[in-house]
């Protein structure tokens, strides 16, 4: 247990163990009701064949569920923002690519299941012999992601299996995870014309889906293609460090299933946290600091291709 | 459901981002600067006479106004129809958040909706008191309310109606200018794509609006004169050609002026602009440049050689048409042009868009034809809109004095 879950155990501490996972059940099928997201991975082996031709309902969140996580949304006890500034890192050095985290975002978060939506991506990046860009696809690339079975539901094409494509060796690759840089200054923010999406004081930037007008001002000003329009209910959608799980110290749902270790989460105001760890023992970047937003993602090992 | 999920998203090529892939502004978005930029040319031509009096207007002058007006109401329509809530739309107008450029749309678009309805009442204010005498049954009750219950057409009156309505259009042309630059400003204030992102976009937002709004003045002007089987009024033709032919000169400089500044910096990611303009908007792009400089070459060619009668009015008509679609074409390259390039920059999507559906060629269509059925509405209740005109003296409905 790290420092950081000891933290927010303490702060629960008047809760009893049974009650905080009881609390937890009911919140998995409240869904994080502040942000209009849900877990909601109960009703996620409904048995109907989505359009990728996988199994499972396009969204895993039911409509009822998420009538009653706005009308009723879970309490959150003794959890104070100010005691906290959460941040993410990314080590692409450890990155395989397997998806598991887009997979694992789409279940908690009820996001859209066509690639076309996303909170979260990987991008693959491919140098071939003698060429001075690299080739980028995602899980968007219907010619590079092909829809697995019902266990996996998104993987990478192997169309660069024998190290090779169109006949040019692959001389270097890697794999990017993306997601909400949860800004410091986001420009999502600033364009938004009811302030339904706001800046938390604990860092990630919310959205509140049941004062959004769906305009999509933010979509359009995100420099790092993070919002879309979620469909179903006509607002913004976009990664929330699964706001829902992380303020009852649980850790985001990506991060829970990496199984390299490429997601790093923390808390910064904890010099212990594994995100403090990663920025004060690696050299980090961020995407595109010359748009001024000030990102709370911080990258190891990206290459001056990655945008 | 999941037809309308697949059914945005457009094809792409190189490296975009996933979310991207479903275009988030449609046609509704091209539509909605188009016709606000309508509302401001037709208003800049009213106030040619309103304000600066001259006189060569005054035929035109009150039709200007109303054109603006009937346009002005089915501005903010486009983006109605866009949201995706729409029925929260006054949250925007309730709660602004001030930051955010488009919270003031609702104040902005008031404001103008309002001293439009009021220049107008104030300009035809006579006109409806003459009308709620002189007409019977229930359109004199319409009138009679119309006149809001003030009823003094003294010359004292008379008078002081003119003097608001000139002070009304003398806060309407930086109300105009604000207007549409301020729509140039949603655009151009965006720093994450560099086809938008640009200083000059208010500017060229409102130049290209007043070459627009005098085209559409020019083209209804013509077809009604030809439908009301009366002749075009001479000097309110040239004046029009004056304006048109300096709209549309400024316009190209500053537009041409904004794209080799672009080019010429290269910034990261010009190879993307140059993709984009060789690739999903070529053909928007020769229709705007195209009709930009046709629209240039005839009306330079007739201030030359100072044309004048049948052929004034016919060139003329082809000019203001071909400076309509022209902009309507620069405000396709400007809202689907600057989302078909990735923000990226180093990739490409193709936009179709729907023909039936919320969001379709349909739906613009209807609300672009609404305006016009609602002008020819409005003029049927206000008939004294032509009544400047020289030659129309004679069948006059009636006179504002001796009907009273």
């Amino acid at each position: 247990m790290t420092t950081q879950d000891t933290k927010i155990e303490k702060e629960a501490g008047d809760l009893s163990r049974r009650d905080f996972l009881g609390l937890l059940g009911k919140g998995a099928a409240c869904a994080g009701a502040l942000v209009g997201a849900g877990s909601a991975l109960a009703s996620a082996s409904g048995g109907a064949v989505n359009a990728l031709g996988g199994v499972g309902p396009t969204f895993q969140q039911a409509d009822d569920q998420y009538a009653e996580a706005v009308k009723n949304p879970p309490k959150i006890p003794n959890y104070n923002w100010t005691q906290h500034k959460w941040a993410f890192g990314v080590d692409a050095d450890l990155c395989i690519g397997c998806l598991r985290c887009v997979e694992a975002c789409k279940m908690e978060n009820s996001v859209q299941m066509d690639r076309n939506h996303t909170r979260t991506w990987v991008e693959r990046y491919v140098y071939l012999e003698g060429e001075h860009h690299a080739l980028v696809d995602s899980i968007h690339d219907i010619k590079n992601v092909v829809p697995g079975s019902n266990e996996t539901r998104f993987k990478f094409d192997d169309r660069y299996k024998d190290g090779q494509f169109e006949g040019k060796k692959v001389e270097k690759a890697f794999f990017v995870a993306k997601l909400c840089n949860q800004c410091e200054k986001p420009s999502c923010v600033q364009v938004c014309p009811t302030g339904a999406t706001y800046k938390s004081v604990d860092g990630p930037v919310l959205i509140d889906t049941k004062y959004c007008i769906g305009c999509q001002y933010c979509v359009q000003a995100c420099p790092y293609g993070a919002r879309s329009l979620n469909h179903e209910r006509g607002t913004a959608e976009k990664c929330n460090w699964c706001y829902h799980r992380i303020t009852k110290g649980l850790q985001p749902a990506c991060v829970e299933v990496c199984p390299t270790g490429t997601r790093v989460f923390g808390d910064r105001m904890d010099p212990e946290s594994p995100v403090s760890e990663f920025i004060r023992n690696n050299k980090v970047n961020v995407l595109q600091p010359a748009m001024g937003n000030y990102p709370n993602v911080f990258y190891k090992g990206i290459d001056k291709e990655v945008f | 459901m999941e037809k309308d999920v697949f059914y945005h998203v457009a094809p792409f090529s190189g490296f975009t981002f996933p979310n991207e892939t479903e275009v988030p502004w449609s046609e509704l978005i091209v539509i909605y600067p188009y016709i606000t930029g309508l509302v401001a040319g037709a208003f800049v031509v009213s106030s040619l006479h309103h304000v600066f009096g001259m006189e060569r207007f005054a035929p035109i002058s009150k039709f200007a106004l109303l054109t603006s007006l009937c346009f002005m109401f089915f501005a903010p329509t486009p983006l109605l129809f866009h949201l995706g809530q729409p029925t929260r739309a006054l949250n925007a107008v309730l709660t602004p958040h001030w930051t955010s450029a488009m919270a003031a749309f609702g104040y902005v678009a008031g404001f103008y909706i309002i001293l439009l309805l009021l220049e107008t009442w104030f300009s035809f204010r006579a006109d409806i008191v003459a009308m709620s005498k002189s007409r019977t049954g229930i359109m004199q009750k319409v009138y009679q309310a119309l006149t809001l219950g003030s009823d003094d057409v003294s010359p004292r009156a008379l008078h002081t109606d003119h003097t608001i309505a000139r002070r009304l259009a003398m806060i309407g042309i930086p109300g105009a200018c604000g207007l549409h630059g301020y729509v140039g400003f949603l655009f151009g204030s965006l720093k994450t794509r560099e086809w938008w992102s640009s200083d000059l976009m208010p500017i060229i937002f409102l130049l290209s609006a007043v070459g627009s709004g005098v085209g559409l003045l020019i083209v209804i002007y013509v077809i009604t004169a030809w439908w009301r089987k009366k002749p075009t009024d001479e000097g309110a033709v040239q004046g029009l050609l004056y304006v048109l032919w300096t709209g549309i000169v400024v316009v190209t400089v500053i537009e041409a002026l904004e794209m080799v500044q672009m080019l010429y910096k290269g910034r990261e990611g010009i190879e993307g602009v140059f993709a984009l303009i060789q690739g999903p908007i070529t053909n928007s792009m020769v229709i705007q440049w195209g009709g930009g400089f046709l629209a240039l070459i005839i009306t330079s060619i007739m201030m030359l050689y100072n044309t004048k009668g049948k052929k004034l009015v016919f060139w003329l008509f082809i000019s203001g048409l071909l400076m309509m679609v022209g902009v309507l074409a620069m405000r396709w390259n400007v809202v689907i042009g600057g989302q078909e390039l990735s923000k990226t920059m180093r990739g490409l999507m193709t936009y179709h868009p729907e023909v039936f559906g919320r969001e379709s060629l349909f739906t613009v269509a209807t609300l672009f034809t609404a305006p016009f059925v609602v002008l020819y509405l409005a003029q049927k209740l206000l008939p004294t809109v032509w009544e400047n005109e020289e030659d129309d003296h004679d069948d006059k409905v009636f006179d504002v004095h001796k009907a009273i």
